[in-house]
């Protein structure tokens, strides 16, 4: 793929593979913004990309402390990336703090680009760095290639005379960044100016402004000399297709609008805010033309009973939420679980308990969705690998709610919710529709009415109110088989018992066997790996076996019920190991029910592994 | 098999068609037995055909109303009854939704949800069991137990105000309020139909007698020899008019409402406060009508229609905006959703 620009370089340009850049400042420089915008222009030039948004709880945390610091992490490559990067090649900052935070993960000769206003006496007073201490005038980043930009005074002499208020000056500071980022690294800037001048079209003077303050950026590097290199990351060699540029909450938002397409039931998402899953909500309310009704609810509670309601009125009905929700709704799904009727719970995870790390990662909720219920409420579980794998998992997710009559909970977390990569969507023809089956005529003999009559695969029949002739009661309290009638006969409540827990391991007839991601079916040691933690494994399990190490990969996305051969694969091994961003969560599954000696391996540090974390542990594990 | 024509074909329904095959299991003489048989008796004056009817219920002694009803019904958990029907509403608006509470479930673990359905206003009927108690638990005291009550959890006397409902829908935006009580059939029967005529949230709090656990609670209100003395019977246009003789009147004197013996003041009963329904400060007076005193004087409670005024109702509005957005933009396809609008091409 070809990059037209007008500049004839005059400073060489490098080949890199792949690049980490990480833009950091305060919570108000808007680095989303500018990491999104170069991360677009990454996409369209067909690097292949990972990225990894990272900011603070709080909306405006302290201007200028370590606390108010906002990072946007994007890896891109002329090779296939999975992982937003452990270190950073480029740190942007541009304040005091931001350096201070991001500083110990740039790799040693790594270029730091600075914004000199941000390290004036008040911003290294409230960094916290030592009267009279200044990191970009003492020899403490000799190990680094610094660049000291005044990008604070550039923008204003570029602004001046715009008319723009100095509050609107400051705020355009982010676009000179960008600019002069697109110059080191070769990219045109046409696809920012085109979104500038859509974000702005009834603003043209602040479109103007950020348009004139980017190009000032590109031309600052072109004009000065300042920057001994410039880098050149060239398309990777991805698979041939149409690609966008997707979130995990993003691709959980199309999942269940094409999984309402795909059954023909109206969406109905019963939500109440709560980081990091209220992106969701706010997607699929832009979705009221496919028919989608959503519910901001009272609470974490009613956003689930909204959404039962609505599965029993004959829609889709589904919930999303994080951790703490989770727990609210707990009762709720007590009570699909027992009326036996479709419903998607979906689980942003987070660092916890309680409050915990609202806007960190952790994988730390598989036990609550095991387990957490009272009384015997198996319910299904399935967890997405990265942002574009939330559409495939979601839309499985529904598929089986509708199909076995049940609760199903989907657990993705913070990293892959907020994180992107580039997706080679599906054609709408190629998804396989969803298949509804509703009783409309009495199933028993003589005409009668068996509400909790069973298939063979165990499911009950899906009748819903309005249908006539077939008026019946269910609810909380426990039924007889088959009829459904209130029962509390001993022997009954077993039956019914093992009735729904044999209906969600009868699911595994209908998921496909699972195989390893990478290395072979038989050998030394697998590294088995669930929901986000995806990408890390896969590239540090690649790496060694390309260094000659006997090690695989297997990727669980079926967590309750198992994939029906797991047992036979994991005992081809020697050694299982379990990473997982918890305490030890699934590898407690996997001894429990396999009696396999699985090692965990745990991080809870509300970010995600490293590479290099990965395999100083495999190779430690492989001794 | 079409629902309307078998519906012509068939004759006209009655109460026992109403009632399931599951056998009632209130205590003798609950008041929830009247409640049921007034409820099945005006279900085939409505007009609405059975399977189009869903009761929800929450956990309670009256949550068990819905499996006693032959139609679609929903028993589900303490006090979400109210969000389990909005979501219902929500998707089938066509449906005729009963929602069955007491006073704990309504009030107490499910007050947050019926404030906001009250607020929210779906097109429902929200049937309230009021009996002042917890009776599946045992008898403890409830949110609408009278301050000193003397329960299971407080031998001591209960040191907390009860709730006045008619006050806390009419705080929470409740288009319909109304109260009545189960030892009057013919009131509780005309209360239920209005409710169902009201598109919107129908509030009906119906005094109910726990036999067992608070006997006689509202016997001041229900029975014969006091009824007319401490009850004031709602008409919308009639004046407010109580007493055993029918000799007390209530005026309202600036914004203070005052009972007057007006036969012998030699009022006529024009000259009283005219009950207006659609009124909604002089609703809310009326509703004040419950441990508030004006001036040292207690008030009769009032039942019947407290408040009754339409106004949009949730599931029009979910409907209307879903309806214009298509009828603007069109609806797009699953494969414009899949692309969204920012792509490129790996060739």
């Amino acid at each position: 793929m070809s990059v037209e620009t007008n500049f004839k370089p005059q400073v060489p340009l490098i080949e890199a593979d792949s690049i980490v850049i990480r833009f950091s400042g305060d919570s108000g420089d808007g680095m989303q913004l500018t990491g999104t915008q170069f991360t677009d222009t990454a996409a369209f030039l067909g690097n292949d990309l990972s990225t990894f948004p990272e900011y603070p709880a709080e909306i405006r945390a302290p201007q200028g402390t370590t606390a108010g610091v906002s990072g946007f992490q994007v890896h891109f490559g002329s090779r296939e990336i999975y992982t937003p990067g452990d270190a950073f090649d480029v740190l942007v900052a541009m304040n005091a703090a931001a350096l201070k935070v991001d500083l110990p993960k740039l790799k040693k000769g790594g270029i730091i680009i600075t914004n000199t206003a941000g390290f004036d006496k008040k911003n290294l007073n409230l960094a916290g760095y030592p009267e009279g201490v200044n990191p970009l005038e003492n020899d403490s980043l000799s190990e680094y290639k610094v660049h000291k930009v005044d990008v604070t005074k550039f923008t204003k002499e570029c602004l001046n005379g715009s008319g723009l208020g100095m509050k609107e000056i400051e705020r355009s500071k982010n676009m000179f960044v960008l600019g002069l980022l697109f110059w080191m690294f070769d990219e045109p800037m046409q696809y920012t100016i085109d979104f500038i001048n859509e974000k702005f079209a009834k603003k043209p003077e602040i479109a103007e402004a950020n348009i004139k303050t980017l190009k000032a950026g590109w031309n600052f590097g072109d004009n000065t000399e300042l920057f001994a290199t410039r880098f050149k990351v060239q398309a990777a060699k991805l698979p041939k297709g149409v690609y966008r540029n997707i979130s995990g909450n993003s691709a959980c938002a199309i999942g269940f609008v094409a999984a309402s397409e795909l059954s023909g039931l109206p969406l109905f998402l019963g939500s109440y805010p709560i980081t990091p899953a209220s992106d969701i909500l706010h997607d699929l309310s832009k979705y009221k033309t496919n028919n989608v009704r959503t519910f901001q609810a009272e609470d974490e509670i009613a956003g689930i009973c909204t959404a039962i309601g609505a599965s029993y009125a004959g829609g889709l009905g589904i919930t999303t939420t994080s951790g703490p929700g989770m727990s609210l709704k707990g009762e709720a799904m007590g009570l699909a679980m027992m009326l036996e009727i479709p419903l998607v719970i979906l689980d942003v995870q987070r660092g916890g308990p309680s409050t915990g790390l609202p806007t960190k990662t952790e994988q730390s909720d598989l036990m609550q969705a095991m387990y957490g219920r009272h009384g015997e409420s198996p319910l299904p579980i399935i967890a997405a690998s990265s942002p574009a794998d939330c559409f495939n998992t979601v839309l499985e997710a529904c598929r089986i709610a509708i199909e076995h009559m049940t609760p199903i909970i989907v657990l993705t977390d913070g990293y892959i919710a907020n994180g992107s990569e580039p997706w080679r969507f599906p054609a709408a023809a190629d998804l396989k529709p969803i298949k509804v089956t509703r009783l409309t005529e009495p199933n028993g003999e003589n005409g009668t009415l068996l509400p909790y009559k069973r298939d063979e695969r165990g499911v009950r029949p899906y009748i819903v109110p309005g249908t006539p002739g077939l008026m019946h009661r269910i609810g909380g309290l426990e039924k007889a088989s088959g009829t459904g009638n209130v029962a509390y006969d001993p022997m009954n409540h077993e039956k019914m018992t093992h009735e729904r827990a044999n209906k969600v391991e009868k699911i595994a007839d209908s998921i496909p066997e699972i195989k390893p991601d990478s290395g072979n079916e038989k050998g030394k040691l697998c590294v088995l790996g669930w929901g986000s933690t995806s990408g890390s494994i896969k590239t540090a399990v690649r790496e060694l076996i390309a260094e000659g190490h006997d090690v695989a990969h297997v990727h669980l996305h079926h967590i309750n019920p198992f994939p029906k051969n797991l047992e036979s694969l994991l005992k081809g091994y020697d050694k299982v190991l379990v990473p997982e961003m918890n305490c030890g969560q699934l590898v407690n599954l996997i001894r429990a029910k396999y009696l396999i000696p699985a090692i965990p391996y745990n991080k809870v540090q509300g970010l995600p592994f490293t590479t290099a974390e990965l395999k100083t542990k495999i190779l430690e594990t492989l001794k | 098999m079409s629902a309307t024509i078998e519906q012509e074909a068939l004759p006209k329904l009655t109460a026992k068609d109403f009632a399931s095959n599951q056998e009632v299991k209130w205590c003798p003489g609950c008041g929830d037995y009247s409640i049921l048989k007034q409820v099945q008796t005006v279900m085939p004056d409505l007009g609405i055909p059975k399977e189009d009817i869903v009761f929800i219920s929450g956990i309670g002694c009256a949550a068990r109303f819905s499996y006693y009803m032959d139609t679609y019904g929903m028993h589900s958990i303490h006090g979400r009854a109210t969000a389990i029907a909005s979501g219902v509403k929500s998707m089938n608006p066509n449906l005729s939704v009963w929602v069955v509470s007491g006073d704990g479930d309504a009030f107490s673990i499910g007050g947050n949800h019926f404030i906001h359905m009250m607020r929210r206003n779906f097109d429902l009927n929200y049937l309230v069991f009021n009996n002042q108690i917890y009776g599946l638990t045992k008898g403890q005291y409830s949110p609408t137990s009278e301050k000193g009550k003397v329960a299971k959890s407080t031998p001591y006397g209960s040191i907390e105000d009860p709730f006045n409902p008619s006050e806390l829908a009419l705080g929470a935006k409740a288009s319909f309020v109304a109260r009545s009580m189960d030892r009057d059939p013919k009131h509780l029967q005309a209360i239920l139909k209005r409710a169902n005529a009201h598109k919107g949230s129908s509030f009906v709090e119906i005094y109910q007698n726990c036999t067992v656990f608070n006997e006689g609670a509202f016997f001041g209100f229900t029975e014969k020899e006091t009824k007319k003395e401490r009850g004031l019977f709602l008409e919308h246009g009639k004046p407010l008019i109580f007493g055993a003789n029918d000799d007390k009147g209530i005026i309202l004197d600036g914004t203070t409402p005052r009972v007057v013996n007006f036969k012998e003041m030699g009022l006529s009963a024009d000259d009283l406060w005219i009950h207006d329904e659609k009124d909604k400060i002089k609703a809310s007076i009326i509703a004040t009508f419950f441990d508030t005193s004006y001036d040292g004087t207690s008030f009769p409670r009032p039942f019947g229609v407290i408040f009754a005024e339409e106004r949009p109702t949730y599931e029009d509005g979910m409907k209307s905006q879903i309806d214009a957005l298509t009828a603007k933009k069109g609806k797009p396809s699953l494969d414009a959703i899949l692309s969204g609008d920012k792509t490129w091409t790996i060739l």
